[in-house]
Order: C-alpha cells, then sequence, then structure tokens
C-alpha cells in the first residue's frame, strides 16, 4: 500500500509541471493582448503601455516568463489577478466552494438515483424498468451539457417557473459563509427562506451536471452487477438461504461496486469540465464561471493559477479514489 | 420415512433455441445418514438436480415434480421464505470450484458465521467460538487467525474446507456435495473425501455424493443412483450395482474403470457420444450406444422399472432372464 502510494505521488510531478507548461503555452498562443483589454476601446498612450507591461513582467523573453513563473510556485505563490489585483489563490479558495457545492450534489444526486437504478435494472434484466433506464442513460450520457442545460432552464425556469434562471440564492437573502456552501451555511444559520432559495437555486444546474455522470453510473453498475450475479459466491451465498437483499445488496453489490467507484472516480475530472460549461449557462458564481471570464480577458495569471489548482484537485481525487479502490478490494490491500 | 423424496423431477430451461430439458423425470430417495452416489457423463444432469433440491435452478430453469418433500416437507409448496429457512440449514452444499465459490470481498470468519446468524442467531462472540470450533473440526491450522484471512489467501483445498466448514455450520441432515474434490490436487482430493465422510459418519448426517469417479462411489456410497442425459437410467445398491449392473450404460461406465481393464492398453472408451440437450433420440436415450439395442428400444422412452433391490429404466436389463 505504501509503495503503491509513493508511486502514485511520484507520477504528480511530471503531470504538473505539463500542466504548468500547457496552460502557459496555450492562453499565450491565442491572440490578444491582456493590457489593450483592459482599456478596451479607449487608446492607450505608448509609455503607459510598455511601463504596464513591465509590471507585468510580459516585457521579458517567454522563456524567461516560465522560468519565473515556475520560480514563484516553488515558492508557493500562485501570482496575482492583472484585473482585480487579489491573489489568484485567495479569489480561487473564495470561489472554489460554489463549484464544490455544485459538483458534489450532482454526483451526490447521480449516485443516489443511479446506483439503485443500475442495481434494479440487473435484478429485474430485460424487464420494462431495465429497459427505460437504459434508454434513459443512453439519451443523458449523449446529451451536451450546455443543450441540455438550457432545455432544463426553458421547461423549469421559463415555461413551469418553478426554478430561479441563475445564480445561488436570491438577493433578497444573506448569509455569512462559513462553510462557503450556501445550503448549508443556511441550514446553520436557521435561515430557512435563504435555504429554500438556494436550493432552488442549486437543484437545476446540479441535475444538468449530474446527468451524464448518472447515466455513466446506472450503466457501469448494471453490467457490473450483471457479471457478478452469474459469479459461483453467489450462488454459494443463496445456498446459505440469505435472503435476495442479503444476496444482492451485500454479497454481490460488494463486488459489484469496485469497477463503478473507479468509474465514479473517472466522473470527477468530467465534473470539473461540465461544471466549467454548466457554471457559464447557470451563472453560477464558481471557478468555471471565473476561468472562463479570465480567458475572455487573457488574465494570464488567473488562468495559468487557476487551471493548475483545478487540475491539482483532480489529481488528489483520482488518488483518493486509488486509495479507496484499495480498501474495498481486499485482493488489492493485501500483497500484489 | 425417507429424508429427500423425489419423484418425476423436471428441469426445463427456457434458451434462445427454445426450451431444452435438462432434467426428465428424476425419481431419488435419501434416507437419514445415507450416502447416495450419483455418477453420470458431464451434461447429464446432476448438478441441475441437486440445485433443484436446493431451490437454485437459475432464473430461465422450469422446475417441475410430482413429489420433492424433504422431512416432511412438501418443497413444491413451500413459499421462498420457509424454503430459505431450508436451504442453508436442514440440507447444504458444496460445489466443484472452491476458489471462486467464496465471496473474494468477505473475511472467511464473516462468511462461516453468516449463515448461522441468519438460521440460529447468537451473540458475537458465540458465533465466533462456534467458528473457530467448525475450522478446528474440517482440519484447518490455527483457525482463530484464520478466521481473519481473506478467500485469496488461502489454496483451493483450505477453501473447500472452509466451504465444508459453511455447510455443516447449521448441523444440516443433508449435504450435497457436488464434485467437491474435482478441483484439487490429487494428493488433496483423498483428504477432502475422506473429511467429508468422516463427518457424514460423526454427524449421523445423510450425504449426495456427485462424482465422476466410479471408484470412489464404490467405496463410499450405500447407494448409487446413474444418470444419463438427465435421466436416472439406474438406481440400486452400491454393491449390487457394481457386482451385477443392469443397465448397458452402467456396465459400460464400469468396463471404462481402469481396474478392471487392467492390461488393455486403451480405456475402452463408450463409442458414441452422449445425445445433445436439443437432439434427444426416440425411445432410450441410450440406445444409438447400446450393444444391445432392439427395435422396442427405438420406440418408446423406457419407464424406470422395479429390479433387485432398486429401479432401472431399460427393457431388456443385463443379467435378466
Ligand atoms: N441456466 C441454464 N440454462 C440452460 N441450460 C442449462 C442451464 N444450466 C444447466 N444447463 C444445461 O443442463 C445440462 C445439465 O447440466 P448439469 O450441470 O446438471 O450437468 P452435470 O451432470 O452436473 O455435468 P458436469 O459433470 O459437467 O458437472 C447441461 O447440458 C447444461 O448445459
Ligand atoms: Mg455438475
Amino acid at each position: 500500500m505504501l509503495r503503491f502510494l509513493l508511486t502514485r505521488l511520484t507520477l504528480i510531478v511530471p503531470t504538473f509541471l505539463g500542466v504548468t507548461l500547457l496552460t502557459f503555452a496555450m492562453i499565450r498562443l491565442i491572440p490578444g493582448d491582456p493590457i489593450l483589454l483592459i482599456f478596451g476601446e479607449r487608446n492607450v498612450e505608448e509609455s503607459v503601455y510598455n511601463q504596464m507591461k513591465a509590471d507585468l513582467g510580459l516585457d521579458k523573453p517567454i522563456l524567461v516568463q516560465y522560468a519565473y513563473y515556475l520560480g514563484d510556485l516553488a515558492h508557493g505563490k500562485f501570482g496575482t489577478s492583472i484585473i482585480t489585483r487579489t491573489p489568484v489563490l485567495s479569489e480561487f479558495l473564495s470561489l472554489f466552494p460554489a463549484t464544490v457545492e455544485l459538483s458534489l450534489t450532482a454526483i451526490t444526486l447521480a449516485v443516489l438515483i443511479g446506483l439503485p437504478a443500475g442495481i434494479i435494472a440487473a435484478v429485474r434484466r430485460n424487464s420494462v424498468f431495465d429497459h427505460t433506464v437504459m434508454g434513459a442513460s443512453l439519451t443523458g450520457y449523449s446529451m451536451p451539457i450546455f443543450w441540455w442545460g438550457l432545455l432544463l432552464i426553458l421547461l423549469f425556469s421559463v415555461t413551469l417557473g418553478w426554478t430561479p434562471v441563475s445564480g445561488r440564492m436570491a438577493v433578497k437573502y444573506f448569509v455569512e459563509p462559513v462553510t462557503g456552501f450556501v445550503l448549508l451555511d443556511a441550514a446553520m444559520a436557521g435561515e430557512w427562506g435563504a435555504f429554500r432559495s438556494a436550493l432552488q437555486h442549486l437543484i437545476l444546474p446540479a441535475a444538468a451536471l449530474g446527468t451524464i455522470p448518472l447515466a455513466v453510473i446506472a450503466r457501469m453498475t448494471r453490467s457490473s452487477m450483471l457479471e457478478v450475479l452469474n459469479e459461483d459466491y453467489i450462488r454459494t451465498a443463496r445456498a446459505k438461504g440469505l435472503p435476495p437483499w442479503r444476496v444482492v445488496g451485500l454479497h454481490a453489490l460488494r463486488n459489484a461496486l469496485i469497477p463503478v467507484i473507479t468509474v465514479i472516480g473517472l466522473q470527477v475530472g468530467a465534473l470539473l469540465s461540465g461544471a466549467i460549461l454548466t457554471e457559464t449557462i447557470f451563472s453560477w458564481p464558481g471557478i468555471g464561471k471565473w476561468l472562463i471570464e479570465s480567458i475572455r480577458r487573457r488574465d494570464y495569471p488567473v488562468v495559468q493559477g487557476g487551471v493548475l489548482l483545478a487540475a491539482s484537485i483532480v489529481m488528489l481525487v483520482n488518488l483518493t479514489v486509488d486509495v479507496m479502490y484499495g480498501l474495498i478490494n481486499p485482493r488489492i490491500r493485501k500483497g500484489r | 420415512m425417507a429424508l429427500l423424496e423425489i419423484k418425476n423431477l423436471s428441469v426445463a430451461f427456457a434458451t434462445h433455441g427454445g426450451e431444452v430439458r435438462a432434467v426428465e423425470g428424476v425419481d431419488l430417495t435419501v434416507d437419514e445418514g445415507q450416502v447416495l452416489g450419483i455418477v453420470g457423463e458431464s451434461g447429464s444432469g446432476k448438478s441441475v438436480s441437486s440445485l433443484a433440491v436446493m431451490g437454485l435452478v437459475a432464473a430461465n430453469g422450469r422446475v417441475t415434480a410430482d413429489r420433492m418433500s424433504f422431512a416432511g416437507h412438501d418443497l413444491m409448496k413451500l413459499g421462498p421464505r420457509q424454503r430459505r429457512g431450508i436451504t442453508g440449514r436442514d440440507v447444504a452444499m458444496i460445489f466443484q470450484e472452491p476458489m471462486t465459490s467464496l465471496n473474494p470481498c468477505f473475511t472467511v470468519g464473516f462468511q462461516l458465521t453468516e449463515g448461522l446468524r441468519t438460521h440460529l442467531g447468537g451473540s458475537r462472540q458465540e458465533l465466533r467460538r462456534r467458528a473457530v470450533e467448525l475450522l478446528d473440526q474440517v482440519g484447518i491450522p490455527d483457525p482463530d487467525t484464520r478466521l481473519g484471512a481473506f478467500p485469496h489467501q488461502l489454496s483451493g483445498g483450505m477453501c473447500q474446507r472452509v466451504m465444508i466448514a459453511m455447510a455443516i455450520a447449521c448441523n444440516p441432515r443433508l449435504l450435497i456435495a457436488d464434485e467437491p474434490t474435482t478441483a484439487l490436487d490429487v494428493t488433496i482430493q483423498r483428504q477432502i473425501l475422506e473429511l467429508l465422510l468422516d463427518l457424514q459418519r460423526k454427524r449421523g448426517m445423510a450425504l449426495i455424493l456427485i462424482t465422476h469417479n466410479m471408484g470412489v462411489v464404490a467405496e463410499t456410497a450405500h447407494r448409487v443412483a446413474v444418470m444419463y442425459a438427465g435421466q436416472v437410467v439406474e438406481e440400486r445398491p452400491a454393491a449390487e450395482l457394481f457386482r451385477h449392473p443392469r443397465h448397458p450404460y452402467t456396465a459400460a461406465l464400469l468396463e471404462a474403470l481402469p481396474e478392471r481393464s487392467a492390461g488393455q492398453r486403451r480405456l475402452p472408451a463408450i463409442p458414441g457420444m452422449v445425445p445433445g440437450l436439443g437432439d434427444r433420440p426416440e425411445g432410450c436415450l441410450f440406445n444409438p450406444r447400446c450393444g444391445r439395442v432392439r427395435d422396442v428400444c427405438r420406440a418408446a422412452r423406457p419407464p424406470l422399472l422395479p429390479t433387485d433391490g432398486g429401479a432401472v429404466r431399460c427393457l431388456l436389463p443385463l443379467g435378466a432372464a
């Protein structure tokens, strides 16, 4: 286990460097000049322009800029936004909880619905339920998020008027951020009106974001379950005279979960990229929306630092998933 | 009264090619404390018949029987819940593949105490003590630490011992052992077989021993049922069946035994093939391979006819006048 962790940790270093190089290069490859973008339509004087360029270190050769960037990173400095002049790290930390809240809700919805749906579909193989679930998940999986999100908005916000179109909470409410999760903060403060409002704001983007993971989890659970249900040890469990819920829910599920957990883990990366689209559609004030805006403004430090931080989170989650995988699968835990 | 009594058991499976009958009109009786050997070639329906007794036939299978009773319970009439109260408690089964028959995700101790907890209950300490006792009885050294082991840490022989411990946990009155040694090393085979027979004798439980090995049956079984293509073709006391087989198929199987063909370079394999599930012949199922075949054998399926000490499914049995 320790060896396994160490090899995984050493792999993180090259991945980390790769991400810095990619973001650094990509944002500079797209045309557009951050300083000109700040001034917009107004003309900027040559001397002011050069002064700003020097201040931002953008006058130096590109390789030197990269070296400086890496040097700062080595000291734990993620840079400062060109536009807002606030440190990238603190901006990230203030916005990240919103993204986590959205993503967690989405993946929770996906697991809570996808897992039982997949299990029942497998147990009642070829039933109407099975065919419905598999058809729906294929549709859900093929649905592009922005299109699906807009459809949801059209139906639930515009036509039915059940949910708000954007934001995290109605403006008339305010809750003191403690955890950064509006839902939790409102509940802890006992502000039930705010809680309701937050929930209403959250449900639609979470549904849009959770659809693909939901489809993937349902399909994976079903196929994994079908495979496991044919195993000899399931026959053994039934030969003991155990009730069906125990055979399916314990003996089969425990084995079937191993690949499902891996898939859920892999969905985290996809979830983050999905969050960027979802946040943009629903104006959700998280890091997705923040990154998209910073790209539009060519806010180099924000793009570089933000993507790097997001990538680190994904790597961390993947590592956790690998460790969990070992914990539920005794064949990996011990030896080998 | 017989412990297990089966009359006219049939199992049909729904497959893509239509319905196939894997077991057809099987009659079996096992008395308290008796060892019944079931022999027959691969695919003759030995496993499916015993799974039917356990109530574990796959979902695509349809089980019918005129009578299937265990210790006075009519198994065909019991609801699923009452049926589960018998399965694993009064009737237990062990399987051919010990390595894959244990759940890889749970410890030996967990899997061993599970049946006990379900059927008999008891506190954690009691269950643990009982589990240690059981592992000890099946000859597993250092049972206390083995409780925490996972199946992949055990050898095939050890796994089968754990399976046996699990099966005898609730003191079953009947144990069905479906080729319990086929997947094991030859040296281990003997040990497992002796363990089973030892437990059978000490506990006075009935044992159905399914095997390909005629020699093993000759040594251990009180009665023997010979299965062919889903039917019991001969069912008689072991000693008599081995001395004077009545069915030509039984006789052919005995001919194929290595001891009897000593001196010959090759085993006298039975000519022809077992008919598949889809292409069962008219009349007696064995007639295409039978040396004694007559026209009557091709006309209709022979019924199971009483003979000395048992029954035989042949119109022209051997040794008859
Ligand atoms: N679920 C199922 N669906 C369709 N056919 C089945 C099913 N289970 C068993 N069969 C068929 O029933 C027949 C009898 O199988 P069974 O396993 O009882 O044979 P067996 O005598 O135990 O053979 P072996 O010695 O190889 O274990 C086989 O032809 C098998 O293919
Ligand atoms: Mg078999």
